[in-house]
């Protein structure tokens, strides 16, 4: 289970998070959806303490993320995989070597058996035999399959996903919808996914939550979403234009100056 | 006025705070050598070997010009055979070290702050920590312990072809035998003269290469982000490279 306790967070004068709390239940995939900077990345972040939040608290298995030292958040990282925007894949390495690459921090691994996972995440997620092949090789589509085969090998017990879909047509974003529900029934894992992509909203979560201005706004499975008359997940629904006016801070707000002559 | 004298003075001051806490994190990495040994010859090729075309170019030119310059100062008024000191001595305390070292700023620091920045932007170094790698561990301590091994190596062959080169100049292009140089060379020869040229290149190493990893673990924003970090390493390296050369010809030159 991973809970959220009224995290705080900011960058310098921005407040980003602002009492987030939620929780997430065991085996359960939770989507997080919310307009651009709002703080859904930073959010998940905290799950694998790359931050730390500035009051609150964030919970995996019991135990909170930022009082671990460093052995101890390192096991804990060990049980969790995640999916970045841009895949976030080394460039220097082969894909063999990226998806093998948490794999080798464990001792109890032979290199014939690290080949055999790699190769099995590998068709998990539809690449059989890219093992040789360099990432600047592959389309972004396939980047982020083997950032997912990636995160997959290490046979996680929470998957983390941010904006897996983003920038991808809808074609290749069905696709990575179907490995992450795919992914779910083969490890039986508890996920967290970050998107704006409302289709791919509905297709993988179980419960979907809207964070507005720093904290969890509406959560609801699919259909009491769907049904939801907030008019503010409304107009995130249905990307009105209009609806974005409350969510900008005052000195984000577009002033146009008036046209002479 | 006072304001911007304030506010530098708090950079300058937060910088040096965040560059010790850096240092702290890059010890506490030591006993997981299971992780930066992996790396660590790669990272020794990568400094060494490869730097030693560009090291060995530079002292092969300062060679020739120590000898011609020796000759033109002594104006017949030292014995020539000095020309062998004076190169000797130049090379292994001063030009070697600190020319190669120099050059190194860039070739070393410049593609150790483009590296990391690039994996701190593209979220690569996140990637690494998700997948429970220290990235002290794995990406600063190898490279700084490759360069304070391998900046003396490099400097050691920078150091023998600059006297070879100083050798050839002189007995080809001044009136000097080769049996006068060597008597030059080893006229007020010590082992301290490499020792402190030695001591000096490791200093270095450490240096570039813990600047280079800083800045490039440090950097935010996209390709300028880069950049400026790039930039940084060169400068604050070059800078601290000329401050550490005063630094250790006060402490070990005076005592000596």
């Amino acid at each position: 289970m991973i809970s959220f306790r009224d995290v705080h967070k900011s960058f310098g004068p921005k407040r980003v998070l602002q009492g987030f709390t939620l929780d997430v239940a065991d085996g359960e995939t939770m989507v997080i959806i919310g307009y651009s900077g709002t703080g859904k990345s930073v959010a998940i972040k905290h799950v694998v303490g790359l931050l730390d939040p500035d009051s609150g608290s964030v919970e995996v298995d019991g135990l909170l993320v930022h009082e671990l030292n460093r052995e101890r958040l390192g096991e804990l990282r060990s049980r969790i995989g995640f999916v970045f925007q841009f895949a976030a894949l080394f460039d220097s390495m082969t894909i063999a070597e990226n998806v093998g690459f948490g794999l080798r921090r464990r001792r109890d691994l032979s290199e014939a058996e690290i080949a055999d996972r790699v190769a099995h995440a590998l068709e998990l997620v539809e690449l059989p035999g890219v093992q040789d092949r360099m990432p600047a090789e592959l389309s972004g589509g396939m980047r982020k399959r083997v950032g997912l085969a990636r995160a997959i090998a290490i046979q996680p017990r929470y998957m983390l996903y941010d904006e897996p879909t983003t920038g991808l047509d809808p074609v290749t974003s069905a696709v990575i919808d179907e490995l992450m529900v795919r992914t779910r029934e083969a490890l039986g894992v508890t996920s967290i996914v970050i998107t704006h992509d409302m289709k791919s909203a509905y297709r993988v979560g179980d419960r979907i939550a809207m964070l507005y201005e720093g904290r969890v706004r509406t959560v609801g499975t699919p259909d009491e979403v769907r049904r939801s008359d907030d008019p503010v997940l409304r107009g995130f629904i249905e990307g009105r234009a209009d609806s974005l006016r409350p969510a900008l801070s005052s000195e984000e707000e577009l002033h146009v100056e008036p046209v002479q002559g | 006025m006072l304001a911007a004298i304030g506010r530098g003075t708090t950079g300058i001051v937060g910088g040096f705070g965040r560059l010790g806490l850096f240092l702290a994190d890059m010890v506490r990495a030591v006993p997981d050598a299971r992780t930066w040994g992996s790396v660590l010859f790669q990272q020794m090729r990568r400094i060494g070997v490869d730097s030693l075309p560009i090291a060995l170019f530079i002292a092969a030119f300062t060679g020739i010009v120590l000898a011609l310059l020796a000759n033109a100062t002594f104006t017949g008024a030292v014995p020539l055979y000095l020309v062998g000191t004076l190169v000797g001595k130049t090379m292994m305390m001063e030009l070697g070290p600190v020319l190669v070292s120099l050059a190194l700023t860039g070739r070393v620091g410049a593609t150790m702050a483009a590296e990391l920045g690039t994996m701190r932007v593209t979220e690569q170094v996140d990637a690494l920590e998700t997948l429970a790698y220290d990235p002290y561990a794995y990406l600063v301590l190898p490279r700084v312990l490759a360069g304070v091994v391998m900046f003396p190596v490099v400097i050691a062959f920078a150091m023998g072809m600059g006297l070879l080169t100083g050798w050839l100049a002189a007995t080809t292009l001044l009136p000097l035998s080769t049996a006068e140089f060597v008597r030059g060379v080893r006229l007020f020869y010590e082992p301290f003269d490499w020792q402190f040229g030695l001591i000096k290149s490791a200093s270095f190493g450490f240096t570039i290469t813990l600047i280079g990893c800083f800045l490039g673990l440090h950097t935010r924003g996209g390709a300028e982000g880069v950049g400026i970090a790039t930039t940084r390493t060169v400068v604050f390296s070059a800078a601290l490279i000329l401050v550490l050369d005063a630094y250790w010809a006060i402490t070990l030159l005076r005592a000596a």
